[in-house]
């Protein structure tokens, strides 16, 4: 029991992630119809400055405090982020709004190819520890344990979905938002600038994504050129799972994969009487996906399609 | 039906199609004889490429089905011969009846991933494929326990070179007193396959199968209505399109002589898609373009961009390998951006783009 309580800690933790980059992704596919293939990368550059502006700081002797480092770190990483998520936008989508379906794929999977080269020209292609400023302080939950700093990830996250749910659901921005996804043509039609709405929903996504760039660094505590890729996979599988284009979706898909994941990962050995092994974990995420898929295919909690577009 | 095969051949076809065959026919001796063997490897791979490519072309162009991984076929195909005539479980069967089976295999995965997804439509087709993808790369990957299966990740060695007759094709020849290297009579294997895989896409397309794969792309309802049985004409593309992936893994194996999980990631399916999709979806011509330049192009910086270097600056500034992705990289996004209807795009889809641009 102590081991069932303490994989669905992990599995929240993990998942709470993956439901911050999947916002990212079901954002701009609700908006644009788009998979956004980068924004993987964009967390991972997330990563990667947060690690590199906490270190350079802890090199310049000022004596902050770890919170105050991670802090400013992480200002620096979402503005970077925002700019990135707005630039990739703006060069290799915005151009092919009106090509053919799969142009923007093409160029989404470029720059991603780009993203991460140029982060092996900056950071280099082995793995960088993150700084040892983090509190590894355990909290005992039912015979589990989960640290402080895996608490503050689950909280930051929910509340940070809570916030953009409030935002799009009763902010100006928010109503736009839904509009442009609803109809474009006709959202620009009632005054909406739908370009600019375009730019805010990768701004507000990519922001997102640095910081979950920042909490896989601190729960792995190490960053990589190519950390992004998988955990952008997972997430966006996280976000389909959900219904593709639904935020609430891409909260529940993401948590959901977490703790599936987790809990496979622990339990597969026994399932199987030892024939598949935890190195099958990676499995769980698309079988679950498919297994659902079949049963519901338009997720978890995406409306169901229409037959006539 | 087909009004094209009953026209007279025009003398200008004919020219073509004979000045066509004899620059293939002795591509490899000037590209070999230029450049080096090496470059006759690249076209070789090239080849495979175009098979790959021509492959999911029927399932992504000519029946709008968008497939993240595709080289799981490529894979079953491969690792069918691979495990058939390999020391790994000792078996040496001839290629006559590994490359046939692997492609069966393959079309045999095809359905059995197209069975299950037939209601999926579009973008959830795509991921529920990428995980089709994933799932055969990681079994794959562990399956060489408890059973060793298939060796993990170390791969499949010393697979036999396909033979004909005693005419082993990974051993150098000697015709008319010149060698030729194994890399030289893949290339004309390669190619006559290649011939037989965009001839089946040719007529396919021109079929009533291609017709049905067309008006299900464009509205699947209506033609549910028009009588085309919507759930058949998927599983055959699905099936049709992993065979032509499961012959290239086949020939991809015997060619290579050792295969492991990492050649048939998801990078390698979303490059077969940057293929068809740069070429021009949905025209054979177009899709065998976009393989060669997509396989060439890499080839060509990995030569270029160290020796340039050296040259402009007396000193490597960025790492060679990592210079060449990002130029992939870049030139991915401009070519989409300059040419978003792909380099040769069929007569329909530039239409359809033309139309779009106009905001009919």
């Amino acid at each position: 029991m102590d081991i069932f309580i303490q994989q669905i800690l992990n599995g929240l933790v993990l998942g709470s992630i993956y439901a911050l980059i999947a916002l990212g992704y079901t954002m701009v596919y609700g908006i644009m119809g788009l998979i956004n293939f980068a924004h993987g990368e964009v967390v991972m550059v997330g990563g990667m400055v947060t690690v590199s502006v906490v270190s350079a700081l802890m090199a310049a002797g000022l004596g902050l405090p770890p919170l105050a480092l991670i802090l400013i770190g992480l200002m620096v990483a979402v503005a970077a982020c925002m700019l990135l998520g707005f630039t990739i936008e703006r060069v290799a989508y915005r151009p092919l709004r009106k090509a053919q379906r799969l142009a923007p794929l093409i160029t989404a999977i470029g720059v991603s190819i780009v993203l991460q080269q140029l982060a092996i020209l900056v950071w280099g292609r082995n793995y960088i520890p993150f700084p040892p400023i983090l509190d590894h302080d355990v909290i005992q939950i039912f015979g589990a344990s989960i640290t402080r700093l895996q608490m503050v990830i689950i909280v930051l996250c929910l509340a940070i979905m809570g916030g953009l749910l409030l935002v799009v659901e009763k902010t100006k921005l928010g109503r736009a938002m839904r509009a442009t996804s609803q109809n474009p043509a006709v959202a620009g039609l009632m005054g909406v600038n739908v370009n600019t709405i375009i730019s805010a929903t990768f701004v507000i996504g990519s922001a997102l994504g640095a910081i979950a760039g920042l909490m896989v660094a601190t729960n792995y505590e190490q960053v990589h050129y190519y950390m992004g890729f998988m955990i952008g996979l997972k997430a966006f599988t996280a976000a389909v799972l959900g219904g593709i284009g639904n935020l609430a979706g891409a909260v529940a898909g993401g948590i959901l994969l977490g703790i599936i994941e987790s809990l496979g990962a622990g339990y597969i050995g026994d399932l199987t009487g030892g024939f598949l092994g935890s190195h099958y974990q990676d499995i769980f995420a698309f079988a679950v996906l498919i297994v659902v898929l079949i049963f519901r295919p338009s997720g978890l909690l995406g409306e169901k399609m229409a037959d006539r577009a | 039906m087909n009004t094209m095969t009953k026209q007279p051949a025009s003398a200008k076809k004919v020219a073509t199609f004979v000045a066509s065959a004899i620059v293939l026919a002795v591509l490899p001796f000037i590209v070999g004889g230029t450049f080096g063997n090496s470059w006759v490897r690249t076209l070789d791979f090239a080849l495979l490429y175009v098979m790959l490519a021509l492959g999911l072309n029927i399932v992504v162009g000519f029946a709008g089905l968008l497939d993240l991984g595709f080289i799981a076929f490529y894979a079953v195909g491969a690792y069918t011969f691979g495990l058939l005539a390999s020391p790994h479980f000792s078996l040496d069967m001839p290629f006559w009846i590994t490359l046939p089976l692997g492609a069966l295999f393959a079309a045999m995965f095809g359905v059995m991933l197209g069975t299950p997804v037939l209601k999926l439509k579009g973008d959830y087709l795509a991921i529920v494929t990428l995980g089709f993808g994933e799932i055969i790369r990681i079994f794959l990957n562990n399956l060489n326990a408890p059973v060793n299966l298939t060796n993990g990740p170390q791969g499949i060695n010393l697979i036999t070179p396909i033979e004909v007759a005693g005419f082993s094709f990974g051993k150098p020849h000697e015709f008319f007193g010149i060698t030729f290297n194994g890399v030289y009579m893949y290339y004309y294997l390669f190619l006559a396959l290649t011939v037989l895989v965009v001839i089946m896409a040719w007529r396919l397309q021109h079929s009533r199968i291609g017709r049905a794969w067309v008006a299900m792309r464009e509205d699947d309802i209506a033609a549910a209505a028009m009588g085309i049985n919507i759930r058949n004409i998927k599983l055959l593309a699905f099936a049709l399109g992993a065979l032509s992936g499961g012959v290239a893994g086949g020939l991809f194996a015997s060619f290579q002589g050792f295969i492991s999980p990492e050649s048939f990631g998801l990078l390698e399916s979303i490059m077969i898609l940057a293929m068809v999709v740069l070429g021009g979806m949905g025209n054979i011509p177009g899709v065998i373009l976009g393989a060669v330049v997509l396989t060439v192009v890499p080839e060509v910086l990995r030569d270029v961009i160290g020796p340039l270097q050296m040259a402009t600056f007396g000193k490597m500034i960025i790492d060679p390998e990592n210079a060449r992705m990002l130029l992939f990289g870049l030139a991915l996004v401009v070519m989409m951006l300059v040419r978003p209807e792909g380099m040769l795009p069929s007569k329909r889809r530039k239409a359809e783009f033309e139309d779009a641009k106009e905001g009919v």
